[in-house]
């Protein structure tokens, strides 16, 4: 397969993008629908830890706090996923058992991608191996700035089959890729390559996700449903660590993909302290007394 | 503020403004002069401070205040329970700064809010003539002011010595108690005396290294939103004081009930208020400190919120 070129995706209009996201953070979300809507956001969280130092134990209270998010809200769902380096897979996927929440791993280097390629492909073995359900992987950005579009293109193409039945989400970066243009180029060059999710960000890099960067690669998933009737799922990661925000983006999806992707199954928030403030904003509706976090778990 | 007022009537005279708008118009198409003592004064707007700004209240209301004669004095934010949110998380996040100064600093920037207080003391002179103050009153309430915030500076570094203790304990360790400042209070100002009645509330508890957001009173709160600007060009941090103005009634029970507030004090008030507060304040154990009249400045105002923490440490073997 040939990779596209960036003449192939379309140019993206920034100043109309950001009057787009505009009008996305002007719409007023209240009472039973910013219930429902917080509900969503909780079942849609990938819950994260991505740093040197994780351990065992906090992995463990990772997982007890996916499932039971917090005692005095029952009837919340539970988050999407828990997100992991390999090496602490095998440790969420015993705490997790049975119950329902897929266990997803970073790999190909994370988050730099400087590794050669059959290093990222044993890598990714490695976290299925283990029981991994789902694979973050990241893009090699060095050389799709070359212009080096096969290479990254036959990459990802490569770790979609060292996958297997695992999900796979190609995180763009688009902190490093500069320009709107190159992320919608990025996004479609990820799909072609067969891409079950495509994510903005590691986390590890400023600008994380942003709503314009979103609302791009959310068009850009638009468009290739309409050319090849597959859809793909969004995940925004980074950044999003307040309840009103995740409701703004939810807005934005329903608004550029519909009702169908308005679930877990096709869109997801990479995050770590997001869902502590939309317990307290849940939390808040229920009571009507504003929350404090002294009474929500720190991790 | 008065100025003003008297400034517009003397260029208006008795003429209705649109008598005056047409006669303005007519000088103007005769190529005129303008009369020279046409000057508009410039009247302040009083906003809300939180966060070392000076917002608007965001829901858009407000409420007129009146001075002594009747007149309006001032077109005032009535603040909303999201005004009052927005206060408590920057009080939150200034409280482990201010709480981690050193207490040397702490009394300089309170000694530093006099200094500005100082002044500016005309200014707060003529605000509170406008609201029926006479004017030595007025200049002895300022005065007591400034005063009051020098003396709760020096209290800063001594309270602990004071009110600290090294306890018996009949085994081998070394008992003691300090104290530490509660978190995040919230302040309901009194009705009684704008300016002296307001900073006589919130200085022992800065003082003591909390966070608060305060309530200027309904009926008298120019000169509490003015301190905001006396406090904005002092050196205290951003958060450390946040001033709302606006319905007491509607307000009191979020101060009492947010559960990210670790104390209130309520400064008049009601039988029915006082319940309410304290049922309120119930929910996350907050201290509850009612002072039905106001009391002159003294250290135990600093304590009342303070926690004491006690250590035991282990000695010899």
């Amino acid at each position: 397969m040939i990779a596209p070129k960036p003449d192939q995706a379309p140019r993206v209009d920034q100043v109309g993008v950001d009057e787009r996201v505009a009008r996305f953070r002007a719409r007023s979300i209240k009472k039973a629908s910013k219930v429902e809507a917080l509900n969503l956001v909780l079942s849609q969280i990938d819950l994260t830890t991505l740093e040197g130092q994780d351990t065992p134990g906090k992995v463990r209270q990772l997982c007890q706090k996916a499932m039971r998010l917090h005692d005095s809200l029952p009837d919340v769902p539970h988050v999407a996923a828990v997100c992991v380096y390999p090496m602490m897979v095998a440790e969420a996927k015993k705490a997790l058992g049975a119950s329902g929440i897929k266990v997803a791993s970073v790999a190909t280097s994370f988050p730099s991608g400087m590794a050669p390629s059959d290093v990222k492909l044993e890598e990714i073995k490695l976290a299925v191996g283990l029981g991994a359900d789902e694979i973050d992987m990241v893009i090699s950005r060095g050389k799709f700035l070359e212009g080096k579009y096969q290479e990254v293109f036959d990459e990802i193409v490569a770790c979609k089959q060292a996958c297997g039945e695992a999900h796979l989400k190609v995180i763009l970066e688009t902190g490093e890729l500069g320009t709107l243009d190159r992320v919608r180029h990025a996004s479609l060059l990820a799909m072609q390559a067969g891409a079950d999710f495509i994510k903005t960000s590691t986390g590890k890099i400023q600008p994380a996700a942003t709503m314009p960067v979103t609302l791009v690669m959310l068009q850009a998933i638009r468009d290739y449903y309409y050319d090849t009737g597959r859809m793909v799922g969004m995940k925004p990661a980074g950044g999003i660590s307040k309840a009103k925000l995740a409701i703004h983006y939810l807005v934005m999806l329903r608004e550029t993909l519909g009702e169908a992707w308005m679930s877990p199954e096709w869109f997801r928030f990479g995050a770590s302290s997001l869902a502590n403030d939309v317990l307290m904003q849940l939390q808040k509706q229920r009571t009507g007394i504003y929350q404090s976090e002294d009474y929500f778990s720190k991790d | 503020m008065d100025k003003t007022v008297k400034a517009e009537g003397r260029s208006i005279d008795s003429a209705s403004p649109r008598e005056a708008q047409s006669a303005a118009k007519s000088a103007s198409g005769a190529r005129a002069k303008p009369p020279a003592a046409s000057r508009l004064g410039v009247a302040k707007t009083y906003k809300l401070y939180i966060n070392g700004k000076f917002p608007r209240t965001e829901s858009g209301r407000y409420f007129t205040v009146a001075d002594a004669k009747g007149n309006i004095a001032a077109n005032m934010c009535r603040a909303s329970r999201k005004d009052f949110r927005e206060a408590v998380l920057a009080a939150r996040a200034a409280f482990n700064g201010w709480a981690g100064a050193s207490a040397y600093l702490r009394g300089q920037i309170l000694y530093r809010v006099a200094e500005m207080l100082e002044a500016r003391a005309e200014q707060f002179v003529t605000e509170l003539k406008l609201m029926g103050v006479d004017k030595r009153a007025a200049s002895r309430e300022v005065t007591a002011t400034i005063d009051c915030l020098v003396y709760y500076a020096g209290w800063t570094d001594k309270y602990q010595q004071v009110f600290s203790a090294v306890n018996p304990v009949a085994s081998s360790h070394f008992n003691f108690s300090i104290l530490e400042p509660v978190g995040v209070v919230s302040v309901l100002a009194g009705p009684e005396n704008a300016l002296l009645g307001f900073v006589e509330a919130i200085a022992p508890v800065i003082a003591g290294g909390n966070t608060a957001i305060a309530l200027a009173s309904e009926q008298n709160p120019l000169c509490a939103v003015s301190f905001a600007e006396v406090l904005h060009s002092s050196d205290v941090p951003a958060g450390v004081i946040n001033i709302l103005s606006g319905y007491r009634k509607e307000l009191a029970e979020q101060f009492a009930s947010h559960m990210d507030v670790n104390a209130i004090i309520a400064n008049g008030g009601d039988a029915s208020e006082i319940k309410m507060i304290q049922e309120q304040a119930a929910n996350n154990i907050k201290r509850v400190i009612i002072r039905k009249k106001p009391i002159a400045p003294d250290p135990y105002q600093i304590i009342d919120v303070q926690e004491t923490k006690t250590t035991w440490h282990p000695i010899g073997g």
